[in-house]
């Protein structure tokens, strides 16, 4: 298209860097791929006591009579295919590893064939709400997950780890809440709530997971964290790098 | 014809895109009419878009009381008995039904708990009548509109200004312009043509008005023969913002006051209860303003020169989600958050009561084939225009213009076009490019405005408007010396030296009619004849061109019929 | 009162270049009003589009310091004093003169979309709760920046294949109004090109309205759009139903 092309050398004046924004998620997101990929193929110290790291729950064929490998190869499959299809996440990796675009108004490189959305494989990208209902399996077992952390040999009891994962129970939760696809299913498809069967209630959900959806980003960050480090205290306590402190 | 210009020929077309326009247009579409509008910006950016408070029509959906006697009463009432009383009855039987048709074509007003269009009070209205969409009614309005119209099937002339109506005979034949965009000319054929180009507020420098609020539809009319009246009444509302100086003039909705804002002036009184103890801040315009400019005037105002407006008292989610462009404005613009505290406000140009003289019924001017409907047509608002009545006007009077419109290009034949006329249209529109170093067009504005604000203003005097008719009279000379440069090639410059032509016209007969009307009536006050004269109220002033003179008489107005003079008796002891 | 150098482009779609103007500040003066005084002092043929000076209409869109703004809601006192400010004209569309673009595309794409029509029967009653996300919508002022910043239109020039945000809010609109009977998911999904959207939420981030474009308009749309395109259980759903009531 004809524009005002070659005269805009001042294109970039005053604007701030557009790698600010693309670098803490090119690290984050790298950082954790690294760690899980690790983790997911070590295979060893996924619990202590009464705790389950969350990368291996739902525990599955845990002493290889099926499958040779880790058992977190099993199910990693489900939250990483609710992460990869994210809304959000999608926005975060099209910026900072398709450059598609790397910012606001800064100029792509040019001459690559864009089809978006439209094709193979990135027309599965459809498939959110599939992972979301995988997901509310694995949110089951993570919750029956966290309140075993409170169950000791000895009965009830609190440790270090039984908050840590409740905590990333919790973080986790708020991500699946906030949701674009559950906010669809829930009362977004509906277009007049008041003419719909049960439209008050399905429009209140819709309105609570509407204020949730708002901070999507913030909860796709902190559940990611969350879940690492989870993990991470998991395999310190089952290593015996550390002794899990009992508080209760 | 000549194939010398780009020509394009309509049964209707109608010259601004504005709510009147578009409503005339989509109407005369409905009667099978081929119709054209042009626009002098892009279509959806008309001043309809910053109409805020509402559409005014007694639906009765949140008081049961009202009905369209009550409307009436309220619009005779707040124009002070000149309004035409077959607009004024029209406009009020009218607009509930225009309302709900903008419903039926997909408008989204804000609801009641039962769902009905929410209605709220407003200045000078006796129930809550504005049919409303937060504070940006006019959006919802003219996107509706735009919508309803490109679907039927209309041709948009976007950034296209008439310079000239085209005549044959007496009857009009089409228009004249350019386009903004390359500077070329172009002609449009038309049996009928519908004016609905709105106000003139650019006259003045302190106007909510945008850059086309020139008085392009007044001034065409006026040079095709058609009368103009009540030219006069320029309502100045009464908030504006007054700091920071780029913004000066910006609307602040009435629909602030609407909701409960409060106006103070510097020590904290509430100063209305001296002007209106009755209504207060929901006095009507012309009392409001003239109440912030006295204040102000004797050394009770703000910081800046105006008064303070306090919404504040009420919950700050409420002001946000009522007024939220408001909020905005003043947040962004004048680091100001409304909800927290005062904003600060005073009078600023607005809308034209007066305009071509049209017949109630059809909106037909005295030139046949010419229309007006909407803020360039007069008669409906008389001395002083109620909030919210402005919107429903449009809609009222738009639809009865393109129906008439329409109804008027089937009976008659095809018109033939003037190639003399053209040709001087043409030449007057390049005269300025062939002057060197002639006057500046901006200069020529902001002496003229100059002009306006000091001596054509809220209060005016004899010794004032003579002046002023005198500077007029120089501003026109020195506008005849008005030289360009640049290309015409979008070329503002050269538009607004254009514009400035039309805006001459009409201040003069803004100020020829005031210097007539020796009394002070709605909007206009004059200080050396600060009261109603009784005989002055039965009559309005009308400008025609006789022999290339701008000629002034008085017409008396039409007599009201016994059974809606009986609605008026019962209050009219409170009015004036 | 101090001056500040404004870089402003001029000229047309074949040639042009930026220019210096010295303007003087105001307080509170947005770029607008000093390009107004480039206008009436400096430059009396400089080609700028506006209207409302108040944010209301969207006619005055520019490049300023690379972000597309609004110049009448910009403040000039929101940039460092000792550096020029450059502004140039919408990338996205053909330049006619100086910051003045030929937008005519947008209007050609608004054609397309079906307008309101009522269910058949409809009661002309509407409750708040179903028109607030609709209003949303409604309050596009059509300044065309997200189109503008829509890398889809900027960088890969999709404009025949894809609406752009500002059409995807206007679906929106209608296919949310409560009492509108037309489906329009097929129009997005082929002449419209909604999959061609990778979320990436630069129109979000330039709306002057501020509109949640991509979380309420364009997800839930895509939402739409997988339900009768891409989900086999929904499908499935369908065709029983189909199979059950014989199509009108």
């Amino acid at each position: 298209m004809a524009s005002a092309g070659d005269t805009r050398l001042g294109r970039a004046a005053g604007q701030p860097a557009w790698w600010l924004q693309v670098v803490p998620v090119i690290l984050g997101l790298g950082a954790f791929a690294v760690y899980a990929t690790l983790r997911a193929f070590e295979g060893a110290y996924f619990q202590w006591g009464p705790y389950l790291s969350p990368f291996y729950s739902p525990l599955i064929d845990v002493h290889h009579k099926y499958w040779p490998f880790s058992p977190a190869l099993l199910i990693l499959g489900g939250p990483l295919g609710f992460r990869v299809t994210c809304y959000y996440y999608r926005k975060a990796y099209y910026r900072a590893f398709f450059f598609d675009p790397p910012a606001c108004a800064v100029t792509e490189k040019s001459g690559r064939v864009y089809r978006g959305e439209t094709r193979f494989p990135l027309i599965l990208q459809n498939a959110h709400r599939y992972f979301l209902y995988l997901a509310v399996i694995f949110m089951a077992f993570l919750w029956h997950d966290a309140v075993r952390g409170f169950l000791f040999n000895d009965g009830f009891g609190v440790g270090v780890g039984s908050i840590v994962l409740l905590a990333n129970v919790s973080l986790l939760s708020l991500y699946f809440l906030s949701c674009h696809s559950l906010r669809h299913l829930v009362g977004g498809k509906l277009d007049c709530f008041s003419c719909a069967v049960a439209g008050r209630a399905r429009h209140q959900a819709w309105s609570w997971l509407g204020a949730l959806n708002e901070q999507h980003m913030l909860f796709a960050w902190i559940s990611l964290f969350g879940v690492g480090l989870a993990d991470f205290y998991v395999r310190l306590v089952s290593s015996g790098a550390i002794r899990d402190l009992r508080l209760l | 014809m000549n194939g010398k210009y780009e020509t394009h020929e309509h049964d209707v077309l109608v010259i601004g895109a504005g709510g009147a326009g578009l409503r005339a247009a989509i109407e005369a579409l409905a009667q099978g009419a081929s119709v054209g509008v042009v626009c002098k910006s892009l279509l959806g950016k008309a001043h309809t878009v910053m109409a805020e408070g509402g559409i005014a029509a007694a639906m009765a959906n949140v008081d049961e009381a009202d009905d369209w006697r009550a409307h009436f009463r309220d619009t005779i009432r707040g124009g002070k008995f000149l309004n035409n009383w077959r607009m004024a009855q029209i406009h009020a039987q009218e607009s509930s039904e225009r309302v709900r048709e903008l419903e039926q074509w997909g408008a989204l007003f804000d609801r009641t708990k039962d769902g009905r269009i929410l209605q709220r009070a407003f200045g000078g209205h006796t129930f809550k009548r504005l049919c409303h969409v937060g504070d940006r009614t006019g959006l919802e309005m003219i996107r509706t509109l735009q919508d309803r119209g490109v679907q039927m099937g209309f041709d948009v002339y976007m950034e296209c200004a008439i310079t000239r109506l085209l005549k044959d005979g007496d009857r009009l034949a089409g228009a004249f312009g350019y386009w903004r965009e390359n500077g070329r000319f172009v002609v449009f054929k038309a049996k009928s043509v519908v004016l609905a180009t709105g106000g003139i507020g650019k006259a003045w420098p302190i106007t909510s008005n945008s850059w086309e609020y020139t008085g392009d539809g007044m001034a065409l009319a006026y040079d095709a023969g058609a009368e103009l009246m009540d030219m006069e009444f320029v309502q100045f509302h009464p908030t504006g913002m007054v700091w920071p100086p780029g913004v000066q003039g910006i609307l602040v909705t009435e629909a602030v006051r609407g909701e409960g804002g409060i106006l103070r002036n510097k020590t904290g009184e509430r100063f209305m209860e001296r002007y209106d103890p009755k209504r207060m801040e929901l006095s009507t315009r012309d009392v409001v303003a003239r109440a912030i400019y006295t204040e102000v005037r004797e050394g009770r105002g703000t910081e800046h020169g105006g008064a303070y407006l306090d919404i504040s008292q009420k919950p700050a989610e409420y002001v946000k989600r009522k007024l939220p462009s408001m909020y905005h404005q003043f947040l962004e613009l004048a680091d100001v958050d409304i909800t927290k505290g005062p904003m600060e406000v005073g009078p600023t140009c607005h809308y034209m009561m007066g305009g071509v003289k049209v017949e109630a019924d059809t909106a037909a001017s005295t030139v046949p084939g010419l229309f007006a409907a909407g803020e360039v047509a007069a008669g409906l608002h008389g001395a002083n225009r109620l909030g919210g009545n402005s919107l429903s006007d449009l809609l009222v009077f738009g639809r009865r213009a393109g129906l008439v419109a329409a109804q008027h290009a089937k009976a008659t034949v095809a018109p033939s076009l003037d190639p003399g006329q053209i040709d001087s249209a043409e030449r007057a529109m390049l005269a300025p490019f062939e002057r060197k170093e002639g006057e500046s067009p901006y200069a020529l504005h902001s002496d003229l405005q100059e002009n306006m604000q000091k001596l054509v203003g809220i209060f005016r005097t004899e010794e004032d408007l003579r002046q002023a008719l005198t500077k007029i009279e120089e501003l026109k000379e020195r506008s005849q010396r008005m030289s360009v440069s640049g290309s015409r090639m979008f070329n503002p410059g050269w538009h607004l030296g254009r514009d400035l032509e039309s805006m001459l016209t009409v201040v003069e007969a803004v100020t020829r009619s005031a210097l007539a009307r020796q009394e002070s009536r709605g909007a206009h006050s004059r200080i050396d004849y600060p009261d109603l004269d009784l005989s002055w109220g039965k009559q309005n002033n009308v400008i025609a061109r006789k022999n290339e003179r701008m000629e002034l008489r008085q017409v008396p107005i039409p007599d009201m019929p016994e059974d809606l003079q009986v609605l008026l008796t019962e209050e009219k002891g409170s009015a004036a | 009162m101090s001056d500040a150098t404004l870089k402003i482009f001029r000229g047309t779609r074949e040639i042009g270049a930026t220019v210096d103007y010295r303007v003087p500040i105001a307080p509170g003066m947005v770029v607008l009003d000093a390009l107004h005084y480039v206008q009436s002092h400096l430059a009396p043929d400089l080609a700028v589009r506006w209207n409302c000076k108040a944010g209301k209409c969207g006619s005055c869109s520019a490049e300023v310091n690379g972000r597309p703004r609004l110049t009448c809601k910009t403040r000039m006192d929101t940039f460092p004093q000792d550096k020029p400010i450059t502004i140039l004209p919408m990338k996205s569309f053909p330049v006619i003169k100086d910051l003045v673009t030929d937008v005519s595309w947008n209007y050609k794409v608004n054609k397309k979309i079906p307008p309101f029509q009522p269910r058949a029967g409809v009661e002309w009653r509407m409750y708040q709760e179903d028109i607030d996300r609709v209003q949303e919508f409604r309050k596009c002022i059509e300044c065309f920046l997200c189109q503008n910043v829509c890398h889809v239109l900027r960088d890969h020039d999709k404009q025949e294949q894809f609406g752009g945000p500002r059409f995807f809010v206007r679906v929106a609109g209608l296919e949310m109004h409560p009492l509108d009977g037309l489906q329009r998911t097929g129009l997005l999904k082929t002449e419209l090109g909604i999959g061609l959207c990778n979320i990436t939420k630069c129109c979000t981030e330039v709306c002057p309205e501020d509109i949640h474009i991509t979380d309420n308009a364009i997800i839930p749309l895509k939402e739409r759009v997988v339900d009768d395109f891409y989900d086999p259980l929904l499908g499935l759903v369908r065709k029983i139903r189909n199979a059950k009531e014989p199509a009108k």
